[in-house]
């Protein structure tokens, strides 16, 4: 068996289905042992989008995501999609094909210091240096990758060691690191002293952060918020911990949320934070919101706490597991007075727009979209414009919402939309981009037919830059700069060079009809949206 | 707000670059940083000298555990430990200055370990202000070059250790 034999044979230990890869002379051992295992390989258009498919079937399937691509370029291009799973905390192990052992650090083709390059981008990185060490490595990346704050793995392989002998293949079954214990289970004292503040609050909250959603943790959280009557507010990467239109959740914080979650934020006398980071979208002044308050911050990573605010009560551990305990503390239950108050500021709060007639409005027509979609559908928004509006108006109700928060990576839509599909095939998967963000990922529209990753793909047309036209608008007076889209193709042919089905909307009146035929069938559709470009998120 | 971290890690190739790139990345300030092994040959022990306000301190700190090749951080201030630092420093003399360099030495407790017929290397080891002040009193006579290895401390002998 070779080392690239052994790194297939981990693969399939690991229970991988999908490899999102491209391959090269340095990683085609790989490439070459793969061919003959269950293990399916998808031939990505570009390297950075092998990472963010991956990142869609791990947020989707909770399993780790799997990139493998080539040295120098293949690696390189790969980080930006790291770096966005590290943002948002996803699971990936991303295998890069390295030269030859001994030629490393002489400059030759197609070599780069890519454990390097990418260390401040991933929880941790591995350089083989002998094949018979691949099975531990694997299992250990495996573990990390998916265990405590989730986040990439890379692992760099020698192309010597893909061909070289193993001499037993033995996957071990458990992984012992003196270096990496996470904490999970949460202290039993703090988390007294959380229920000891409840009883005293009139006015609680929890803000719900991406961390409860990779800790599986929506039920727990769900459960405990009822059993006590506390509102609900989410950062953007909590979109979806609770259904949009349950009572008790109030809708996204932050510089881009909605007023009354915002309000209700402030106005609390106790703010539970969990797997949140307080970054600077979500709450503009962390210092601000601990004056009036008590501050409970929830993570499983230790860091997080304290890092931009400090916390009353800081409690390092898993969302699941600390919702579970906290549920079987006696705390009376009860904020009628408090959600009444919330729910008059929603009313009174909601967004007043007035759309231009002449076009599609992005919010009614996101909003009639989530509505007509199959409940547990996965909705992926790209960056822009388009990312506000989705997270301003997309209702979720058992579905997901996927998006790149941390990073703000634009061309993540349609990548992760193909992984969150090969994850979940029953599900509806449906990407939403503007006109920039489709055109820095369009040439996955090949990989969707040769795969046959039936994703249904929106594209809200303004011929805009919208999101920095928008800020040219507010900062610098219209001054707009480099943010004409002037040459785009034209969507209908591109469609049908791809032999996709393709739809175009130019105002609301047939919202209605285009979006069934949209839905209708699990097949690729592309639908074009023309909005008004001088529309504004705020 | 001064303070040491004394950070256990796995002796391994890129350990001092990531342990190093976490300050830079985060823009943490190193004052002096000295790496040896520790009587386990696959343990290096990383002194780190750092400053900054106390969330920074704590951060560091934090950081520093979460990298997996971090084994223990231990934190200490300047009164709880003892610290030393190892100097060595070449120097031109000539007939007349010569006896006041022997008398500094000898005041500061340092010691002339080479010499030729114009220049001197002194050796010196001890807690870093007076590395500082040793060294400050040489900035009359024409210094050659300076080597030192940065701080290296333990924490005071505690019956709890």
């Amino acid at each position: 068996m070779t080392g690239a034999d052994a790194i297939v044979k981990c693969l399939e230990a690991e229970g991988v289905e999908y490899v999102f890869g491209y391959p090269g002379v340095a990683i085609c051992p790989f490439y070459n042992s793969i061919l003959d295992s269950p293990v399916r390989t998808i031939l990505i258009r570009t390297e950075q989008n092998a990472a963010h498919a991956a990142s869609g079937l791990a947020r989707v399937s909770g399993k780790v995501g799997v990139c493998a691509v080539t040295s120098g370029p293949g690696a390189t291009n790969v980080i930006t999609g790291i770096a966005t799973a590290f943002a948002d905390s996803i699971p990936m192990v991303c295998i890069t094909g390295q030269v030859i052992s001994e030629v490393i650090g002489s400059d030759v083709f197609q070599e780069a210091d890519i454990t390097g390059a990418v260390e401040s981008f991933v929880k941790y990185s591995y350089l083989v240096k002998d094949a018979n060490e691949i099975p531990r490595i694997f299992k250990e990346a495996f573990h990390i990758a998916n265990t405590g704050r989730r986040g990439p793995v890379l692992i760099d392989v020698p192309i010597d060691i893909q061909n070289a002998e193993v001499k037993k293949f033995l996957y071990p079954e458990s992984v012992s690191m003196r270096t990496y214990k996470p904490t999970v289970k949460g202290n039993m004292v703090q988390i007294k002293k959380v229920a000891a503040e409840l009883q005293k609050s009139k006015r609680p909250i929890i803000c719900a952060g991406g961390g409860v959603l990779l800790s599986n943790a929506q039920k727990e959280l769900q459960t405990f918020c009822e059993k006590h009557e506390i509102p609900v507010v989410s950062t953007m990467m909590g979109i979806g911990v609770m259904p949009t239109r349950h009572p008790l959740y109030f809708g996204m914080v932050g510089n881009n949320g909605k007023p009354c979650a915002n309000r209700a934020m402030n106005e609390s006398d106790l703010l539970i934070m969990v797997g949140a980071r307080v970054a600077d979208r979500a709450v503009n002044q962390p210092d601000l919101i601990t004056n009036n308050k008590v501050l409970i911050h929830i993570d499983v990573d230790p860091a997080e706490i304290g890092k931009n605010v400090g916390p009353t009560i800081p409690l390092v551990g898993d969302a699941k597991h600390i919702f579970a305990d906290l549920l079987e503390q006696e705390i009376p239950s009860g904020h009628k007075e408090w959600t009444d108050t919330l729910n008059q500021y929603k009313e009174a709060m909601a967004p007043k727009r007035n759309p231009n007639p002449a076009y599609v409005d992005p919010a009614g027509f996101i909003t009639m979209l989530s509505d007509k979609m199959q409940e547990d559908a996965i909705y992926v928004a790209d960056v822009g414009q388009n990312q506000i509006w989705s997270c301003g108006y997309h209702i979720v109700r058992k579905g997901r919402f996927l998006t790149s928060g941390g990073m703000g990576t634009m061309g993540y839509s349609i990548p992760a939309a193909m992984g969150a599909k090969l994850a979940d095939k029953r599900r509806q998967v449906i990407a939403v981009c503007g006109d920039g963000s489709f055109q820095m990922s369009m040439m996955e529209l090949a990989t969707m037919r040769q795969h046959d990753i039936p994703v249904k793909i929106i594209v809200l047309k303004n011929n805009y830059l919208g999101m920095v036209r928008e800020f040219q608008h507010y900062t610098y007076q219209d001054h707009y700069s480099v943010v004409d889209l002037s040459g785009s193709p034209d969507l209908e042919r591109l469609s049908s060079a791809y032999d996709m089905k393709f739809l175009r909307l130019e105002n609301m009146e047939r919202a209605d009809e285009i979006i069934d035929q949209f839905l209708e069938k699990d097949e690729s559709v592309l639908l074009e949206c023309i909005i008004d470009p001088m529309d504004l998120v705020k | 707000m001064k303070r040491i971290y004394s950070v256990l890690v796995e002796n391994r190739s890129g350990v001092l670059s990531k342990v190093a790139g976490l300050f830079s990345r985060r823009s943490f300030n190193i004052d002096s940083l000295a790496v040896g092994e520790t009587d386990d040959s696959a343990v290096s022990c990383m002194t780190i000298v750092s400053s900054g306000d106390k969330r920074t301190l704590e951060q560091i700190e934090k950081q520093l555990n979460k990298k997996l090749d971090v084994i223990k951080v231990k934190t200490f201030d300047e009164s709880s430990s003892i610290s030393r630092e190892l100097l060595l420093m070449k120097i031109k003399y000539n007939r007349n200055n010569r006896r006041d360099i022997m008398e500094v030495c000898e005041i500061m407790n340092a010691r002339i370990v080479d010499m030729s017929k114009s220049m001197m290397l002194i050796q010196m080891c001890d807690i870093p202000e007076r590395i500082q002040l040793f060294i400050g009193m040489f900035k009359t006579i024409s210094i050659v070059e300076v080597a030192r290895t940065g701080t290296l401390a333990l924490q005071k002998c505690m019956e709890t250790d």
